[in-house]
């Protein structure tokens, strides 16, 4: 539905044969498309009527800049205006004048605290502090056994046991956080309701003890209209510093960033990216924004591409792809540029048509590791074989898999890998369309995959 | 379902909490007096939305809402709410299915993405099963994450049954096979396989997840009888592609609908119901070993557009 709300938008504009200037009039409808957009995306509604209203203010009388059309003008108006109310990057968590630092994690059941908790002591961890973790969920079968396991892979200390009320585990972390000159202190509770008082009784009698520097409620990006209100229930009841929003490494379009964000006025702080310790990421409104547009994170795709990838090199494949030419070396190339750009998934999940190109990511997984045996094998092939693959049968298979010291399989593997690339390949020219529209609002340099 | 019976009531007053935090704005929408104009449309639409319904299904529901205005069967705002139930009662009637568990041993699936509440729901079901005198078995398949066995195994010695597991980090398909053959050997009645949670978009957690399928297919002839995704009601649209993902690669009897004590509508079922023809099953009211009950149209309708 969103592959393009900038093509959507532009066909009622040319319908309109509007030009020039944008006017109350001709918005209207290019309106309705964006509320809807932002509704698909699960912005909560209330949000969504504020939104529109301030983009309408924005928009209207606007002169249509000269490099974009109005479509693309609306557009690049609703996409500064989520960006702006995101809110800034980067929010730190600013170490305390008397250490320790304690750090609480909030959420609704199953938003992924515990996680969260984990990914935070490894983050402190990395930048050359000494965490240690409260396992303050007395309720949930094994909860402690969780943060103790995460706490053991990551060698940083777990405090709680069975027996002890959540309130009596946070006083002894302190304790010991004290006593053993470890900060910060990372407080994991457990799942609660934002209308179970009871619970939020629990959880305000902690802050008020403890006295926490940062309060991180926990949302995950999956959350539909009642993000809005968990967030303002747990603001209101407990009082929030930042957020975190887990499970963005899906394909939600995360408009519960926004509407948590609106409610609270709190800063999005950490971005949980998987299920390993090591998925944390800082946030970026831009990207996010783009995503609830349903953009695909092109923006970012734009800044990674821009950064890595060989100017030159890329506009030769993109000839390539235009005229089918496309040959294992520039392949190998090919992979080396998406390596330096990030895993290959995270790539994928940001184009747009990630969705369409489900499965392709799975089995390029292993290419980062593989990326050394690929050189092998490719230069263990004949020029001709490596123009035209189409003739490496099974015997000559055999013949490049002992001259590169692999295995019939790995060559395998890179044929079959070689061989998806290139069907993605023509998937993703299918859109030079659509991109290129988008591109001339961004100002997307010669990126090869999607403009292919 | 007799081992559900008489916990109806409590499904209803966990709908109704939800209905009071929204507090009545259906009853200032749908005053009786007011008239129909396109500011009650626009609030309407909303409403349905605000429940997570989606707009295109709300938008759906509102322009079928003016056209019964045209053909004059509707002529004061309060008819509008009987109208709505209706809407959503049909929406969801075609796939009112409850468990269907008679074969022995009947496979039960529990599949969804992170943290929906799968482990939790095997658990209560294992434990309304065995109120109604069955022998249930549970399989610890979700091998990956950190304390997972062990939140299993200690609901399972909460309500005495067994807990088939193995080592953290064992291939979960080894534990499926291990537990299909203590179900067949012991005769049980019932096994119910926790797995892992999964992002539907991550392919090579599916592909595991087909392969828990196959292993389960191949030991039992028929089974799974039910695979269940679970879903939490928060969950917004994105609710939607799970469904549909989960039951293209596994192939879906139905959905449990947990979370529902919250104030969340879970209004992304009516959509997955509507479209994809898969029925909600169950659903989950709370954290303890009975907050489970079967899925009961009437009462979800009520908490979506409440009787005056
Ligand atoms: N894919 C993905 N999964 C995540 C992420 N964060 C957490 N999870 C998973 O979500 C599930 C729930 O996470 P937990 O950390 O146990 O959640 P919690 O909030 O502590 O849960 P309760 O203590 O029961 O309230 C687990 O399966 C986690 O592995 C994320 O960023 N991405
Ligand atoms: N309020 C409420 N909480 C629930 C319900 N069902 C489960 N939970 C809670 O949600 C959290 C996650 O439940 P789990 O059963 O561990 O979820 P899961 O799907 O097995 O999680 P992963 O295995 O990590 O993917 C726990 O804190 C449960 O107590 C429910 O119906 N209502
Ligand atoms: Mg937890
Ligand atoms: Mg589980």
């Amino acid at each position: 539905m969103f592959d393009s709300l900038s093509s959507r938008l532009q066909t009622i504009f040319d319908r309109l044969g509007g030009r020039g200037r944008l006017t109350e009039d001709n918005i209207q409808e290019a309106l309705r498309e964006v509320r809807l957009a932002l509704l698909e995306a699960d912005v909560n509604f209330k949000v969504v009527r504020v939104f529109i209203e301030r983009v309408r203010e924005k928009a209207v009388g606007q002169d249509v800049l000269r490099s974009l059309t109005p479509g693309q003008q609306v557009v690049k108006v609703v996409h500064d205006e989520l960006v702006e109310l995101l809110g800034g990057s980067g929010h730190r968590l600013a170490a305390a004048a008397h250490p320790p630092t304690v750090v609480m994690l909030v959420g609704l059941q199953g938003s992924g605290k515990t996680t969260s908790a984990a990914k935070l002591a490894r983050h402190f961890a990395r930048q050359g502090q000494h965490p240690i973790l409260a396992a303050a969920d007395t309720y949930r079968p094994a909860a402690m056994e969780q943060l103790r396991t995460l706490g053991a892979q990551l060698d940083v200390p777990v405090v709680g046991a069975a027996g002890q009320t959540p309130l009596a585990i946070c006083r002894a972390a302190r304790d010991e956080a004290a006593a053993r000159g470890l900060t910060p202190l990372i407080l994991d509770t457990a799942g609660r309701l934002h209308i179970d008082e009871a619970m939020l009784d629990e959880v305000r009698a902690i802050k008020r003890e403890l006295a926490p520097h940062h309060v991180l409620l926990v949302v995950d990006a999956m959350t539909g209209q009642d993000a809005v209100g968990v967030a303002d229930k747990f603001n209101q009841a407990v009082g929030i510093d930042a957020v975190v929003l887990t499970k963005m490494d899906g394909d939600s379009r995360g408009g519960a960033a926004l509407s948590v964000r609106h409610v609270t006025g709190r800063p999005i702080a950490f971005v949980g990216v998987g299920e390993k310790a090591e998925a944390l990421e800082p946030f970026h409104p831009d990207r996010v924004a783009s995503r609830i547009l349903g953009m695909g994170d092109v923006l970012s795709l734009v800044e990674k591409a821009q950064q890595s990838v060989d100017q030159e090199k890329a506009q030769e494949l993109v000839r390539k792809l235009r005229e089918d030419a496309f040959t294992l070396e520039d392949f190998r190339d090919q992979l080396r540029q998406l390596r330096q750009m990030g895993p290959l998934d995270q790539i994928m999940g940001m184009l747009p048509l990630g969705k369409m190109l489900r499965g392709a990511p799975a089995e390029l997984e292993g290419e980062q590791a593989d990326l050394g045996r690929f050189d092998a094998i490719i230069a263990s092939m004949t020029p001709g074989e490596r123009r035209a693959p189409e003739v490496i049968n099974g015997s000559r298979r055999q013949r490049i898999a002992r001259g590169s010291g692999t295995t019939v399989q790995d060559v395998n593997r890179l044929l079959k890998q070689y061989a998806q690339l290139r069907k993605m390949m023509k998937q993703l020219k299918g859109m030079e369309g659509r991109l290129g529209k988008l591109g001339k609002l961004g100002g997307l340099p010669g990126f090869p995959m999607p403009r292919g | 379902m007799k081992f559900f019976s008489g916990l109806r009531d409590k499904l209803r007053e966990g709908l109704r909490r939800s209905q009071e935090y929204l507090g009545g704005s259906l009853d200032t929408v749908l005053a009786d007096e007011r008239p129909i104009d396109d500011a009650l449309w626009e609030e309407l639409e909303e409403l349905l939305i605000a429940a997570d319904l989606g707009a295109p299904l709300a938008v759906d529901f509102v322009n079928r809402g003016r056209e019964e205005v045209v053909f004059g069967t509707v002529t004061r705002a309060g008819q509008l709410r009987p109208l709505f139930r209706r809407f959503l009662a049909d929406a969801l009637a075609p796939v009112d299915r409850p468990l269907v568990l008679d074969a022995r041993p009947s496979v039960v699936l529990m599949l969804g993405v992170n943290g929906s509440g799968k482990t939790t729901t095997c658990a209560k079901l294992a434990a309304a099963l065995k109120r109604d005198g069955r022998h249930v078995i549970l399989a610890a398949a979700d091998t990956f994450r950190a304390a997972a066995i062990e939140q299993l195994e200690a609901w399972g010695q909460r309500v005495d049954v067994e807990v088939v597991r193995q080592a953290a980090g064992s291939d979960p398909a080894a534990v499926v096979f291990d537990a299909l053959k203590a179900a067949t050997a012991r005769g049980a009645d019932v096994l119910i396989v926790d797995t892992a949670g999964r992002l539907h978009t991550k392919s090579n957690l599916m592909d595991e997840l087909a392969k828990l399928r196959r292993v389960i297919e191949r030991q039992v002839p028929g089974a799974p009888h039910e695979s269940l995704m679970v879903l939490d009601a928060p969950t917004g649209q994105n609710g939607f592609a799970q469904a549909r993902t989960f039951n293209e690669a596994i192939g879906l009897t139905g959905v449990v609908l947990t979370k529902l004590d919250g104030t969340a509508k879970g209004g992304i079922a009516v959509r997955i119901v509507r479209e994809l023809r898969l029925p909600v099953k169950l659903v989950g009211v709370g954290e303890k070993i009975d907050d489970l009950q079967p899925f009961d149209a009437a009462a979800f309708v009520d908490a979506l557009v409440p009787e005056p």
